[in-house]
């Protein structure tokens, strides 16, 4: 009888590409937007996926995202050397200042100064130049993003120039030369990225008391992380989290603070309403247009369970199809954006979930026509 | 055609509706219908036929009364019995034949193979094969939309046939047909549809095919008021 069913489902062309339709709408939307918010998300602490060597990030206690910068004293580095367990700590500056452009326009870039010794905290791929050519006069290494952006150079004829080693920036009226190009993961604020020596961070920047933003830590091999940060914590009264915690905390400020995952939430939920009415009343229509072949099989002998089956079957095949449709799209979309600035991420998790939500549309279209048929009374058959 | 009884209805009352609404179909029906026999049903509309036929068939509760089916009364078979009973032993013909249009001709005539529990592949064969019987050898993987009515009869014909049931039930089988086909329907069913242990019950407005029936019992506002057993004995 499944056969049977699958057949009464494709016979009917336009209404069977209708369900479809509804329920690839329906998935595609809930993996597209959902895979957009993720990938913002994930855009909130992309500056700490970069950065793999530190285990432990330390910082002012009341620090509440990456972004948000509460400098210490420089004095703090050598407490947090001094806890046990740490294998070594380095100074990280990271700031917010203004490059002065060649036509006079300013522009604010995200500074980050690394350790002068060992330059932990660089860019992890370079494009052009090396990480040790930091240490030469007045040097700095700019993302390629920024570089063919928001750095560009206008020519008189209104070409944009990208940004090349040996040219020169003026970051708060210092001189800066451009001596490598990297690739950085795309942060949420989208400004350009300018890596600079710890030092020079700090000469770039307006002067203040404190000027250090976190101090990065590799644990000795072994050490319990967890232990170490509230080790770290105690000893120096300051804020210390693994990578993966300082994530959650950034990412939780974003969704706590920002309107994003209402906007989101809100698109998903109405894909999933719509897709549901769509599919739901399809499906429905469908049966109704069905149910005197329905009342025929019942007259047959079919029983009430074969007839749920029937029907249960025909809505999960549209919901697979549908769901195969849409998270296809939602792939195919992401595929085509992944060099623009648009944010998307996919994790496995998503298409489990939008496998659900899918399921769930077919399991209430199902459910609504189910009933229509189990109420069937079979003398339908014998009436013109 | 055996003096045994395939269908037994005494007194069978159907009522629709409650209260002010209430609407008495059938109002105390007795009807005998022997193994080997054509029944035909017949009288003016809303006098009950069709009721009396869903009673009959096993797919509309009566509220009072018995209904045997070979000795068997649905009212006291539990709702899994009664639907197993009709799946092996009614078959049906339907006014608008009620083919799955999706199926092909083979496959809507093995449905009820199928429900029975044969495999597929079995039962579409075993249908084909029926299908050259009653002249359809060549439409057997048509679709009812590429058939004329007359054919699309034949198909719901053998449909009804193909599980060997006791008990065949039709309803209006040639309304929907001109005259020579209807003809040739009724000569089809006729010929391949009775035996001895099978019984016809064929509700019809038709006069012209009354000629095929061995009884024709009348019906008027829910009562049996005649059983002839010619057209000629009929009162007018």
């Amino acid at each position: 009888m499944y056969y049977t069913a699958l057949k009464m489902l494709m016979g009917d062309k336009s209404k069977y590409l209708g369900i479809v339709m509804g329920l690839t709408f329906a998935s595609f939307i809930m993996t597209q937007q959902p895979a957009i918010f993720v990938g913002l998300m994930a855009r909130t602490f992309s500056f700490m996926t970069d950065l793999s060597q530190p285990d432990v990030w330390a910082m002012d206690p009341k620090v509440q995202y990456i972004d948000d910068i509460k400098p210490i004293q420089d004095t703090e580095l050598y407490r947090v050397r001094g806890v046990e367990g740490v294998d070594w700590a380095m100074p990280l500056y990271k700031g917010l200042l203004k490059a002065r452009l060649e036509n006079g326009n300013f522009q604010t870039c995200n500074v980050i100064g690394l350790d002068d010794a060992t330059l932990i905290g660089g860019p992890p791929i370079m494009l052009e130049g090396k990480l040790e050519d930091l240490r030469k006069s007045d040097a700095v290494i700019v993302d390629i993003e920024g570089a063919a952006g928001k750095l560009a150079r206008t020519l008189p004829n209104g070409k944009r120039v990208a940004l090349k080693t040996g040219d020169t920036l003026e970051l708060n009226d210092k001189r800066a030369i451009v001596v490598g190009i990297a690739r950085t993961t795309r942060t949420f604020q989208s400004q350009p990225v300018v890596y600079t020596t710890y030092t020079r961070a700090i000469k770039y920047a307006p002067r203040e008391r404190k000027l250090l933003s976190f101090i990065l830590v590799k644990a000795k091999p072994g050490e319990d992380l967890p232990a170490l940060t509230k080790r770290i914590t105690e000893r120096t009264g300051l804020a210390a989290y693994t990578r993966e915690q300082f994530q959650q905390v950034t990412m939780n400020y974003y969704l706590k603070y920002t309107g994003i995952p209402i906007n989101f939430g809100t698109a998903v939920i109405l894909g999933f309403i719509i897709g549901a009415a769509i599919a739901g009343q399809t499906f429905y229509n469908f049966t109704l247009d069905n149910l005197k072949q329905f009342g025929v099989l019942k007259a047959m002998g079919t029983t009430n369970g074969t007839l749920l089956k029937m029907i249960l079957l025909q809505a999960l095949t549209v919901g697979s199809i549908g769901y195969g449709l849409g998270v296809g799209a939602a792939s195919f979309f992401g595929y085509m954006i992944r060099d623009s600035v648009l944010a998307f991420m996919l994790p496995w998790q998503l298409l489990v979930l939008s496998g659900v939500a899918v399921t769930l549309i077919c399991i209430f279209a199902a459910l609504i026509s189910i009933r229509k048929v189990m109420k069937l009374e079979p003398a339908i058959v014998f009436k013109g | 055609m055996s003096g045994e009884l395939a269908v037994s209805c005494t007194k069978v009352v159907k009522t629709y509706g409650t209260d002010d609404a209430k609407v008495m179909a059938l109002r105390g029906v007795d009807l005998e219908v022997r193994k080997g026999e054509l029944m035909m049903l017949v009288g003016p509309s809303g006098c009950g036929k069709t009721t009396l036929i869903s009673v009959i068939a096993g797919i509309l509760d009566h509220d009072e009364g018995s209904c045997k089916v070979y000795e068997r009364d649905f009212q006291h078979m539990s709702g899994r019995e009664k639907v197993r009973y009709r799946a092996e032993n009614i078959g049906f013909v339907f006014q608008a034949y009620n083919l799955l249009p999706a199926l092909t001709a083979a496959e809507n005539v093995a449905v009820p193979l199928i429900i029975n529990g044969m495999r597929r592949q079995e039962a579409v064969d075993r249908a084909a094969d029926l299908l050259g019987k009653v002249g359809m050898k060549d439409k057997v993987n048509s679709l009812p939309v590429q058939l004329s009515g007359g054919q699309q009869q034949r198909v719901a014909i053998a449909r009804a046939l193909i599980h060997n049931p006791r008990l065949i039930v039709c309803d209006e089988p040639t309304s929907a047909l001109d005259h020579e086909t209807g003809h040739k329907v009724m000569e089809l069913l006729k010929s391949v549809a009775l035996g001895d242990n099978r019984a016809l019950v064929i509700v019809t407005h038709d006069s012209r095919i009354f000629g095929f029936a061995d009884r024709i019992a009348k019906m008027d506002d829910g009562h049996i008021v005649q059983v002839a057993n010619s057209p000629d004995e009929m009162e007018h």
